[in-house]
């Protein structure tokens, strides 16, 4: 995902030093989302199998068809698009390389295709105790599938304009000042100005949306307890939802806001979470929380858009140092904010699994705690070894910057021309960047 | 309708499977042989040969599970949950060696042997997950009202421990064998001289599984000796055992592919025996591909997008190993 955003951007032969430098990074994330990606196809039955057992028939085909695109992206990929730039010469490559960026696209269409579908179920009918598709086109674009899409694609691009951005800046804090580091900085903060407004368009769209279809999650979010009649609705900036007292505690309120948010009008209504038996109720403390840390986030995006463009129009752009400490302290947040918003969706459609029809306590197999426990540790353990030295590895191929052309190209070239796998584009060692980068500071 | 969905889905996800089984087995042969080669640039070597192929090879087992959920649901539910920990234990080795694999040329010399070690133990621990597994699907599972009804360790039989072994001898022997095709010279010998006590190995594995199958599953037993099934597979042990000899025999002279594509037919050997043995079920002991398979709707929807792109990805595959053809040189990396 992070990689969408690149590809568009870097295809003037000016940017190919930095095309280069950030597809291997690319290429380190590809590599660990193909051994993490082959867990997914197996949890749906080893820890879901009522899930799978009922609704297999809808998630089963979406997934199948997510495999089958990325298999084709893979394909293109090792292909052509890392290895290939000297056999088939810069259109086809460009080419290929805009197939890859379409690939990732569709690819992550039918995974979210398919939670939307969770989320806002329709197009199918129950019979005999399982989910039959009565209409694929209604299954897949279901209501909250565009929302959701273009949410996430548009959190894609920003999250890469914003570690890419940061990565510059850090270049540019550490007076490693060249052309390519700039162009670096220019071209993620112009994302970031115009695509962070974009966001919370988009945002607020998706949110108007899932007030129709899941009123019980924004209730949650809102920590919104009883709307009376005739009364506006306030925006709770911050406090504190208790579910047992049913109530929100500390609450910090503006009135008139939430109804002018969540209804763009002065004073209309939301339902509140008494508006729902408590069995029905997602946990308002923890989506309240997650949410706002998203939201909170996009504005401070938009704040270092802005910023950008002052510091842009005083011709500071690559010299103010407060400016350029923000934008690498805002690396890190377009993956935060990601995570936080999947949190708030995922929490907040609870106890449903398949909103509204199935139940995700009746959804899970029947395995012991203990099973469960041990399992949990032992992925737990695995994905912080194995993410923690590829998070490790990309800091320091981040911290190392765009080299030149000659020496730093992705084309191992031995003599028979062979390519390879993914990280193989990649020519660095893991230890020896960080020599580097000491040696740099 | 003309078409047999559940069956055509049964013929894709057995061929997925065996794509798996025979295309994976050689690469983690690669690691379940890395303990016995001790020097650095042998196991560059022999990581080498496998290194542009080996996760496209995974990609299989990622849509053998896909295409089971989106086909057979009541059997990828049951099935899934019931292995439960096998299978778990098998993504944790394969995770585990699929980014040793990675990390290993990115490590410095103190931190390489550590990553080697990790790529042989998820090596190992996945290929006897897996054979747990397959002993354990063998074995049959208990299944009321569409449900997993077993208990969390009744994949855990001495029967299923035997397979799980076994399958380390299994892709040993395919692991030998394409790295006598795609090395040279001493290390070439040394793996020469390898192959010939796994080969004896995987013949009594076989032979033993052969027999333990249907001494404790009558329905098996009965399958088999029936007649005339007895005359119809019976070219199937007979095949086996002109086979190994056969290979026993080229691994001493042949250096090329000829061993390799013998063991290929082994294990095919192998997992038609296996197909005859169980099908139509999908769920051993009673619960046949048609009462396991999902809509129609599901079936013919994710059909249209198999049958575009499954030729496409076997191109593309071949085309893959035709460039990748020929020895590997010491010290000719990709990397």
């Amino acid at each position: 995902m992070q990689a969408i955003g690149l590809w568009l951007l870097r295809k003037d032969t000016v940017y190919l030093q930095l095309y280069h430098f950030w597809s291997h990074i690319f290429a380190v994330n590809f590599a660990m989302g193909v051994v993490s990606g082959l867990v997914m196809a197996y949890q749906f039955g080893t820890n879901w199998s009522h899930y799978s057992a009922f609704a297999g028939g809808i998630t089963g085909p979406l997934l199948s068809y997510e495999v089958l695109t990325a298999f084709f992206l893979e394909a293109g990929f090792l292909g052509v698009m890392l290895f290939g730039w000297k056999k088939v010469g810069p259109g086809l490559h460009f080419f290929s390389t805009m197939m890859v960026a379409a690939g990732t696209l569709i690819s992550a269409t039918w995974i979210l295709a398919s939670n939307s579908w969770m989320q806002t179920p329709q197009g199918f009918e129950v019979i005999n105790g399982r989910v039959v598709p009565v209409d694929w086109l209604k299954v897949i674009f279901n209501p909250s599938f565009p929302y959701r899409l273009a949410h996430m694609t548009v959190a894609a691009y920003l999250a890469t304009a914003l570690f890419v951005g940061a990565s510059g800046a850090w270049h540019l804090l550490k007076r490693h000042d060249t052309p390519a580091v700039r162009t670096m900085l220019s071209m993620a903060m112009w994302l970031v100005l115009i695509v962070a407004p974009v966001q919370i368009a988009v945002g607020d769209a998706h949110g108007l949306m899932t007030r129709e279809h899941q009123p019980a999650k924004i209730a949650a979010i809102e920590g919104h307890w009883e709307s009376k009649p005739g009364e506006s609705v306030p925006l709770i900036l911050f406090g504190w939802p208790d579910m047992a007292a049913e109530t929100t505690r500390y609450a910090v309120e503006v009135p008139h806001l939430g109804s002018l948010v969540l209804t763009h009008s002065w004073n209309g209504q939301i339902a509140g979470l008494k508006d729902f038996a408590p069995q029905d109720r997602p946990d308002s403390t923890i989506v309240f929380w997650t949410f706002r840390i998203m939201v909170g986030l996009g504005f401070l995006m938009v704040l270092l858009g802005a910023w950008s463009a002052w510091v842009r129009w005083h011709r500071v752009l690559f010299k103010s140092r407060h400016f350029l400490r923000f934008a690498v302290a805002m690396g890190p947040t377009g993956l935060i904010a990601i995570l936080a918003g999947w949190i708030t969706t995922e929490v907040g459609r609870q106890p449903w699994v398949v909103y509204g029809v199935m139940r995700t306590k009746d959804a899970v197999s029947n395995h012991s705690a203990l099973e469960l426990s041990v399992t949990l540790i032992v992925f737990v353990v695995l994905y912080t070894a194995v993410f923690g030295t590829g998070i490790r590895y990309l800091l320091k191929l981040a911290a190392k910057g765009p080299g030149p052309l000659d020496g730093h190209f992705p084309e191992p070239a031995p003599a028979d021309g062979r390519p390879a796998r993914p990280l193989s584009a990649v020519g660095d060692r893991l230890d020896t960047a960080i020599a580097l980068e000491s040696k740099r500071s | 309708m003309g078409i047999d969905l559940p069956v055509i889905w049964a013929l894709i996800i057995a061929f997925g499977l065996m794509m798996y089984v025979v295309m994976d087995g050689f690469d983690l042969g690669i690691g379940i042989l890395f303990p016995f080669i001790h020097d650095r640039i042998d196991r560059d070597t022999m990581v080498n040969t496998v290194a542009p192929v080996w996760d496209g090879n995974e990609t299989w087992l990622v849509l053998g599970g896909a295409a089971l959920m989106g086909a057979f649901p009541l059997a990828y539910s049951v099935l899934l949950s019931a292995l439960y920990i096998p299978l778990v234990f098998m993504l944790v080795g394969l995770i585990l060696r699929g980014v040793a694999f990675e990390f290993r040329f990115k490590a410095d010399e103190a931190h390489r042997p550590l990553w080697d070690k990790a790529f042989a133990f998820g090596s190992y621990l996945a290929t006897f997950c897996q054979g747990v597994a397959l002993g354990a699907f063998i074995n049959g599972f208990r299944v009321s009202e569409s449900t997993y009804d077993g208990g969390s360790f009744d994949w855990l039989t001495p029967f299923s421990l035997f397979t799980g072994t076994s399958l380390i001898a299994a892709y040993a022997l395919l692991g030998s064998t394409w790295l006598i095709m795609k090395t040279e010279g001493a290390l070439q010998r040394r793996f020469q001289s390898m192959a010939r006590p796994i080969i004896f190995a995987v013949l009594i594995a076989i032979v033993v599984v052969s027999l333990w199958t249907p001494a404790t599953h009558p329905d098996v037993a009965a399958r088999w000796f029936s007649f005339p099934n007895i005359i119809l597979f019976s070219p199937v042990p007979v095949l086996v055992v002109i086979t190994t000899i056969a290979i026993q025999h080229l691994v001493k002279n042949d250096t090329h592919a000829a061993p390799f594509g013998l063991a290929l037919f082994l294990l095919f050997l192998g997992y038609t025996g296996l197909a005859i043995s169980l099908w139509p079920n999908i769920i051993p002991p009673a619960i046949s591909i048609r009462e396991a398979a999902g809509p129609p709707e599901s079936m013919g929807f994710t059909l249209v997008g198999a049958l575009f792109v499954i030729p496409f990805i076997l191109g593309y595959t071949a085309m893959s190993y035709y460039v990748f053809r020929g020895k590997v040189k010491t010290g000719e990396g990709y990397h």
